[in-house]
């Protein structure tokens, strides 16, 4: 395939061996009023590939919220854009990386970085911070009781999956690290099911000046067409219509030629100078190469300018010689730009790219009529109506099917332990375990302070701060105080057993820990993480997950600005949990307000903020069945029960929001000292974190550590009171000085505060429940299990 | 008075270090192209972090061919203060303005985090605000950080109290415990021979304000800042 000549004579077969369909060819005949030429056909396939055409989505995607007041730029661009007050405004997206990831984990996850940073720089903003949500089979042997079976995952795979973490891991470093943006923050789960489909979502923010924000519209009849960047190569053909668009099967190690390889040094030099192109006022559109390269920058360009556009591929930049259009069409090589230029002022852009060292060639123009044309030598070697290639490819409204219905009663349950219990050698267990554990190891590897604005890098907070230095030299007078808190995170687990639920605790979750941050959540982007969707369950999971996603992004006000559908996570015939990862960022009028995760003073008073007292019925009142029956997904079970079963919490969106306006207003007010909201591992977790954050932000002066004592006064099972994962919850801590105001301003947002213990520095967490001390251990054991079991656990041979 | 901040490309510390001397310091500082030969009448030069030419072949194996360093090697040698940092110091040792070399950290991983080092001299330029003993929390971030050298040249670099800052833990008592990257003698930066040369694995610029976790980076900014007003005045 890769090397097709344009003499190929176009058949049905081989359209469908570039994954087009007949009713597709049929449409593309149309479209064209003859038979497509083989570049033709490569050109169409990529465009209406499931990854670049978003077919089987697009109809479920229109449910979600878009607009909002501080919507700049909704979804269609290469990234979102909001106001962020102050004349600036800030890009964001998440993108998937996954099936490359797995074929080859360090090159997948490079140019997932590579590519999602482009989509910012593209946007006329300058990324300032990267984070990286991250899905990989179980990296310790064991198994897991589920509603259809037993889940194994044996030595041989665990070892496999800590192979690819560790190339997962060192790909992220190197891109980022090297192209000089801080990566500060993310998450990493592990499950059975991403053993052989590991999702790798990354995330990045930029900053612009409003006026500043570039579009990928080509504008101007005669204006240049500008190729930038690296050379086009062989690699990468293929990589949206193949890699990203179909499942894998045993054979997918031989698609390695097709992962793309990545260069951050050549980003960096692409960075900045595009950027500083941008301040000439000669570029009128740009647009990456990212997914189906050449094809897609110029059609969609076009597309969106309702121009044409005719490039010459004689002119492009060629790493290889022998290239055929088709190649140089579908290459996917990474690290190029397309632009179009001011006529006449085409030189003081080369100039630019010059400087930098960079090929920048005209390699066309635009033109009138809506045609893109790609001519070679002189001969036309495709020749496509740009609108309708891009705009009006198949849209599929795919069967959609529940699954069977989980039969499970309570005898499947969690079982509650009776007491006597050692709750404390369970909660060291939990501490220990990949998904609850520090990722200090992981996120050492990565540059977290470079560009100086990192406020609260990976840890320290529950979102990632950085604040906002840029514009302070263009703002006249005033000193910028903003920061911005981002968040990303999904559990697939509660997805699995409800889409739609786990979906809204998706975005409820991202939205508390921005909260928890200090900063008022403000918009969204989502990373759709799917099975096929040409499986009718499948696309259920899809859609109850978009309405799940739909209604909590209403309710606490934040519109998805962007995104990404990956579909076709499946291997050998089986899916991943639906796994929507959700990206809130929130914006913090103060900088100096930033809230962390660590108690910070002897004998501050512990609060536990709790948004859904008002009307949730609380634990007491509740059915026991009901509790085991929720409490039988979270992490306790999976890891201390061994199981997997039962409902996501219930969750309240109305009270999620209040417990966020809550937090916001106390961080405005100063009120706080630190602030953890309850999510994997429940509370026990929260004030556990709480007091290792602190051990880590003092200097080990060698008085005992700050530590907690707690009393419970609520019923029911210990371990649910201890480990449940409902939400809108929070742990905080203030001076007793400012209990009152504290609880003052929980009043006024309706949100139950209830003073639940003492930081005291004894080294020690204790907490009693029901009069006994249920947990009780000196922080050192419990802090060792948290902060070194995942390094121990990955530097096993 | 004024700073020159080298931009090689591939640099990305250059921003930070401009930042932490303009805007926290409030001196004059300017941007010194890789191209250029003309350092800008700058009284200082930072060879600021980054991956110069992608540190493709070694770190700072390029940087020290291109035209900039001609003039920074001129001025070097004539007793111009130069600090490099992080990939600047890489740079320095491969052109020879500072003795030594830089290998793969000794866990094979980058690393990046708040370390402890201890100042061991204060008759420099860049540590003359410094005291003696004083133990600085400054972030690292490389993965080629662990210095080596000859024993001839180790012996030499503590015979004339070269060796300006040193791993730690935060108590300033196991330097052998604070070495993150397997450094010889726990070297964390070093002067020449004449003390107008230094060059440091960890990131000054980076602990400016507190709202970063640190400010000690600022005594390294500030003692150029004295010295340099100092020769003024001398001269004057």
């Amino acid at each position: 395939m890769a090397t097709a000549s344009t003499e190929i004579k176009v058949t049905p077969e081989i359209a469908a061996e570039h994954g087009v369909t007949r009713e597709e060819y049929e449409r593309i005949q149309q479209i064209l009023g003859r038979d497509p030429n083989i570049t033709e056909l490569g050109i169409f396939s990529v465009m209406w590939s499931e990854h670049c055409s978003y077919k089987s989505s697009k109809v479920h995607l229109k449910r979600l919220p878009t607009r909002g007041k501080l919507v700049v730029q909704g979804p269609g661009e290469n990234a979102g854009v909001v106001d962020i007050g102050d004349g600036l405004v800030a890009a964001f997206k998440i993108e998937s990386h996954n099936h490359p990831s797995y074929v080859e984990p360090f090159q997948g996850a490079t140019t997932g970085v590579g590519g999602i940073l482009r989509d910012i720089f593209t946007m006329g903003a300058r990324p300032i911070a990267v984070l990286d949500s991250l899905r990989f089979g179980e990296i310790r042997s064991g198994e897991q009781r589920m509603a259809g079976g037993t889940q194994r995952t044996s030595g041989l795979e665990a070892a496999a999956n800590r192979r690819i973490l560790d190339g997962v891991i060192r790909g992220i470093a190197h891109y980022g690290n090297c192209f000089g943006v801080p990566t500060i923050g993310g998450e990493v789960a592990f499950e059975p099911c991403y053993s052989q489909n590991p999702l790798v979502n990354a995330l990045a923010l930029g900053i612009a000046r409003k006026e500043e924000i570039f579009l990928a519209k080509a504008r101007g009849v005669g204006n240049p067409v500008i190729y930038v960047g690296a050379k086009t190569g062989r690699d990468g053909i293929h990589g949206a219509s193949l890699l990203a668009s179909a499942e894998f099967t045993e054979a997918s190690q031989q698609k390695r030629p097709n992962v793309q390889v990545g260069d951050p040094f050549m980003e960096k030099l692409l960075l900045e100078a595009c950027l500083e192109a941008m301040r000439t006022g000669a570029i009128v559109a740009i647009q990456d190469m990212g997914a189906a390269g050449l094809t897609c920058s110029t059609v969609e360009m076009a597309s969106r300018g309702g121009t044409g556009i005719e490039i010459d591929l004689a002119k492009v930049p060629q790493r290889e010689t022998g290239m055929t259009p088709y190649e140089i069409m579908l290459s996917e090589s990474q690290e190029r730009m397309l632009l179009v230029a001011e006529k006449g002022r085409e030189r003081e852009v080369l100039a630019v790219f010059k400087r930098w060292g960079l090929d920048a060639v005209v390699v066309g123009r635009v033109t009138e009529g809506g045609l893109a044309v790609v001519k070679d030598h002189g001969r036309t070697a495709a020749q496509i109506p740009a609108h309708p290639l891009a705009e009006e490819g198949p849209v599929y409204s795919r069967p959609l099917a529940p699954p069977a219905p989980r039969s499970e009663s309570e005898t499947d349950w969690f079982r509650f332990a009776p007491e006597g219990t050692d709750l404390t050698r369970n909660l060291r267990e939990l501490l220990a375990s990949p998904a609850v554990a520090s990722k200090r190891w992981i996120t050492e590897q990565y540059d977290t302070s470079v560009r100086t604005n990192t406020l609260a890098g990976p840890g320290a907070s529950d979102a990632a701060v950085v604040r906002i230095k840029e514009s302070e030299r263009d703002t006249p007078g005033g000193k910028v105080t903003r920061a911005l808190a981002l968040s990303t995170d999904g559990n697939g687990r509660w997805c699995q057993l409800d889409p739609r639920l786990g979906a809204m605790h998706a975005v409820a979750e991202a939205a508390r820990n921005v909260a928890a941050s200090g900063a008022r959540p403000i918009a969204a982007t989502n990373c759709l993480n799917f099975g096929s969707p040409e499986k009718p369950e499948v696309m259920w999971q899809f859609s109850e997950a978009i309405d799940g996603i739909a209604e909590a992004c209403m309710a606490l006000g934040t519109p998805i600005t962007g995104g990404n559908v990956s579909f076709y996570n499946e291997t050998l015939g089986k899916s991943i949990y639906p796994t929507p990862i959700i990206g809130v960022l929130g914006v913090l009028d103060d900088s100096s307000r930033v809230l962390k995760i660590a108690f910070r003073n002897e004998g501050d008073v512990i609060l536990l903020l709790d948004g859904g007292a008002q009307s949730v019925p609380s634990s007491e009142a509740r059915n026991f069945s009901l509790l085991a029956q929720e409490f039988s997904s979270s992490e306790y079970s999976k890891t201390i029960g061994h199981l997997v079963a039962g409902e996501p919490p219930a969750i309240d969106l109305a009270a999620e929001k209040r417990l966020i306006d809550c937090l916001v207003a106390l961080a405005a007010g100063g009120c706080l000292e630190s602030a953890h909201d309850l999510s994997e591992g429940g509370l026990a977790v929260a004030l556990a974190e709480s007091c290792f954050a602190a051990t880590a932000a003092e200097s080990g002066d060698g008085a005992a550590a700050l530590g907690a004592t707690v009393m419970l006064d609520s019923s029911g099972p210990a371990e649910f009171v201890l480990f449940s994962e409902c939400g809108a919850r929070a742990v905080v801590s203030a001076p007793a000085s400012r209990l009152a105001a504290v609880q003052a301003t929980a009043r006024q947002y309706q949100v139950a505060a209830r003073e639940i213990g003492k930081v005291i520095r004894n080294g020690a967490l204790r907490i009693q429940y029901g009069g006994r001390w249920v947990i009780e251990s000196p922080l050192e054991p419990l802090r060792d299990a948290w902060a070194n079991s995942l390094e121990r656990t990955l530097t096993a041979k | 008075m004024k700073f020159g901040v080298v931009v090689f490309p591939g640099s990305n510390c250059d921003h930070d270090a401009f930042y932490a001397i303009g805007s926290v310091l409030h001196q004059p500082v300017e941007f010194i192209w890789h191209q250029s030969q003309d350092l800008a009448q700058a009284d200082a030069i930072v060879l600021p972090g980054g991956f110069s030419y992608g540190d493709y072949l070694r770190t700072g194996a390029i940087a020290r061919f291109s035209p900039v360093m001609k003039s920074v090697e001129k001025f070097a040698r004539s007793g111009g203060l130069v600090l490099g940092i992080c990939n600047g110091f890489q740079t320095l040792c491969e052109a020879g303005l500072l003795p030594g070399a830089m290998m793969r950290n000794s866990g094979l991983r980058f690393i990046c985090r708040h370390v402890r080092i201890r100042v061991e001299e204060t008759d420099t330029p860049f540590t003359s605000a410094a005291r003696r003993g004083q133990i600085l929390k400054i972030p690292i971030a490389h993965s080629d950080g662990c210095y080596t050298a000859g024993e001839s040249t180790l012996a030499e670099l503590e015979r004339n109290r070269q060796i300006l800052f040193r791993y730690t833990t935060p108590d300033g008592i196991n330097d052998a415990a604070g070495n993150p990257n397997g450094s010889m003698h726990n070297i964390a930066g070093i002067c020449n021979s004449q003390r107008n040369v230094a060059g440091l694995m960890p990131h000054p610029e980076r602990a400016v304000e507190l709202a970063l976790g640190s400010a000690d980076g600022l005594v390294i900014f500030q003692s150029i800042v004295e010295a340099l007003v100092g020769a003024a005045k001398a001269t004057a």
